[in-house]
């Protein structure tokens, strides 16, 4: 009598929940002890050329957390009917379809920050996180799960992102997401903007360091690159 | 002297192991081998110890810097009055330069050491003896007029990203203060180039400069070199430019100082020397000749003279832990950086003085120099074993 009400309960447990352990895991290990850009060490060139000031990376990090998100969904989707051989050209047109949609709704909604960020909204269907994941996680991996890790490194991309502009935008220009923070007297009693914030190293030195407080919070991550 | 050992022998119990402030012990340590010999000896098998330890080559280099410290001093006295077309005492000279010039030394030394300390006591090793070499050195490549805050930041920047985060002294790969002062240029251009190599702060009865032509020699040379000053001049120093690196006499003694201690190598300031000079001549060579105010036609002894040079090629880049360590290699680093310093000056007027980014630049490269010295000499072995 007691197994005809255990056995539903097995198949049931086998069903993996919506946000299982793994599932979440898949979400938030890019944030942190997988992150895309200080461990996996993918996406460092535009993280060095749009954190000038706050608002472009927020919308670059969006931008990509909705590319990586929703290629990895559709090439999950279609994983199992792409041919091996050309498996890469059409990964590469499902995201050039994905930054195109991007670019244009910038373009329509919000033309002064598309100007801003130029070529590189375009540049992300280069971008090393996008493919990375693609050919790494959803090549392999069901649809949700592979939807779960493209929001998350698109997310812990954007984590860096907003930190580096962040120290880059208060430091170089005074100012957060354009608000002057640096009251006027502090620039009449001597202090002045930091030029070297508005040069690409900066964005370097501020990664390191990053990186430098990560690896020596997680020393299990110190030998990993 | 007996004072100081009693008043150390005092408070050590504190700070040994069990004691109340054991944490800082690292700090404590620093002091007391700063003051005193570390009476330490070895308890292994046979070992020699050289009396001369990092502290006292370090102090060395110190001794050696105290000319070109002195002298700048004067100079920037003897600038400043000169701004304003006074005449004054050598003593006059001298107070208002030390007026000028210790706060920013004092500051240099205060925080570099400051996060030495933080670090050593946090990480539990010793404090690295390195920064009482950079602490000087960054006041002495600075211009005199540079806010003290920013001296402060770029003491921090260059110990934290030159030094600590690389594992501390003798592990970084690019000179310390050399990064400092190439944080400054990046940072805030506007404090380290143009009018601002002389203090012009009011001096009562005269009438307030807000003008005064400060190009140095190095601007001059890229408009016309004629009108540069004279060779003697810029031998002894008597012109504008960083605290410590005008005068090319007072680095002369250093160097002297430096390579009769053994601490500085020789090879390296000569190869410097000769870099330059080879490449200055080669320059001559191709200089239009219908032009003769072109800085092409420049004497090639004029770089020597000119800025940081001498400065740069003996205290900065005989750096022994960023400088190439093999002996051919030596030259090869020196020559390279004397050739390049004549190569950036001539052809970059945007950039009037190369001897910073020359020498970061031959301290990235020097591992890859040593890296084909030994290959080579490993591959020479091997042929002549085969024959």
């Amino acid at each position: 009598m007691s197994t005809d009400t255990i056995a539903p309960v097995k198949t049931k447990e086998k069903k993996e929940g919506l946000f299982s352990k793994k599932n979440r895991k898949a979400l938030t290990d890019p944030l942190d002890d997988n992150n895309p850009i200080t461990v996996q060490v993918l996406g460092i060139c535009s993280a060095l050329a749009v954190t000038i000031q706050v608002k472009p990376a927020i919308i670059m990090a969006l931008g990509l957390t909705m590319v990586s998100a929703f290629a990895s969904l559709i090439i999950a989707l279609i994983r199992d009917s792409i041919p091996g051989r050309i498996r890469m050209i059409v990964q590469l047109i499902i995201v050039a379809l994905l930054v195109t949609l991007v670019d244009q709704v910038l373009k329509a909604f919000m033309y002064d920050v598309s100007k801003q960020l130029s070529v590189f909204v375009g540049l992300i269907i280069t971008n090393c996180i996008v493919m990375g994941r693609l050919e790494a996680f959803a090549m392999a991996q069901k649809p949700w799960p592979s939807f779960l890790d493209g929001v998350g490194n698109g997310l812990g991309y954007g984590i860096i992102l907003i930190t580096v502009a962040v120290v880059r935008e208060f430091f170089g220009a005074g100012s957060l997401l354009g608000y002057q923070l640096v009251p006027q007297w502090a620039y009449d009693h001597g202090y002045v903007n930091n030029g070297l914030m508005a040069l690409p190293p900066a964005a370097l030195f501020i990664i390191g360091m990053y990186i430098w407080w990560q690896r020596s919070r997680k020393p299990k991550l110190v030998n990993v690159s | 002297m007996k004072v100081l050992r009693n008043l150390v022998d005092k408070v050590k119990p504190n700070f040994v192991k069990g004691g109340k402030l054991e944490k800082w012990y690292p700090a404590f340590e620093a002091m007391e081998t700063f003051l005193f010999s570390p009476g330490e000896v070895t308890t292994h098998k046979v070992h020699v110890r050289d009396a001369v330890d990092l502290k006292r080559t370090m102090i060395t280099v110190v001794i050696a810097m105290v000319p070109t410290l002195l002298f700048g001093i004067w100079n920037t006295g003897y600038q400043h009055y000169l701004a304003y077309g006074m005449e004054m005492s050598h003593v006059d000279y001298f107070l208002f330069g030390l007026k000028k010039v210790l706060p920013i030394i004092v500051v240099s030394y205060s925080v570099g050491l400051g996060v030495e300390f933080v670090f050593a006591v946090v990480k539990g090793h010793p404090v690295s003896e390195g920064y009482l070499v950079t602490g000087m050195l960054i006041p002495l490549i600075l211009p005199v007029t540079i806010p003290l805050w920013m001296v402060a930041l770029a003491a921090i920047f260059c110990t934290l990203i030159g030094k600590e985060i690389f594992g501390g002294t003798g592990m970084n790969f690019m000179n310390p203060a050399l990064l400092a002062r190439a944080f400054l240029f990046f940072a805030f251009p506007a404090f380290m180039s143009g009018e601002i190599w002389t203090d012009l702060s009011p001096e009562s009865g005269q009438v307030i400069l807000d003008a005064y032509s400060g190009a140095t020699n190095l601007v001059i040379y890229d408009a016309n070199h004629l009108e540069m000053q004279s060779v003697s001049d810029m031998f002894w120093g008597f012109e504008q430019g960083s605290i410590g690196e005008t005068s090319v006499f007072a680095c002369l003694i250093g160097a002297f100082i430096l390579i009769l201690t053994g601490v500085g190598s020789w090879k390296i300031m000569l190869s410097v020397f000769i870099g330059a000079a080879v490449m200055g001549l080669l320059f001559n060579g191709i200089a239009p000749a219908d032009d003769p105010t072109h800085y092409l036609h420049t004497p090639f002894y004029y770089h020597w003279l000119m800025g940081g040079f001498a400065f740069g090629a003996i205290y900065m880049a005989t750096d022994p832990v960023t400088a190439a360590h093999t002996e051919r290699g030596k030259w090869v680093y020196g020559l390279m950086i004397g050739g390049l310093i004549v190569i950036i000056r001539a052809f970059n007027p945007a950039y009037p003085e190369a001897v910073m980014m020359v020498i970061l630049l031959m301290n990235v490269h020097a591992p890859l120099i040593d890296h084909i010295v030994v290959q080579n000499h490993i591959k020479k072995r091997l042929r002549r074993a085969a024959q």
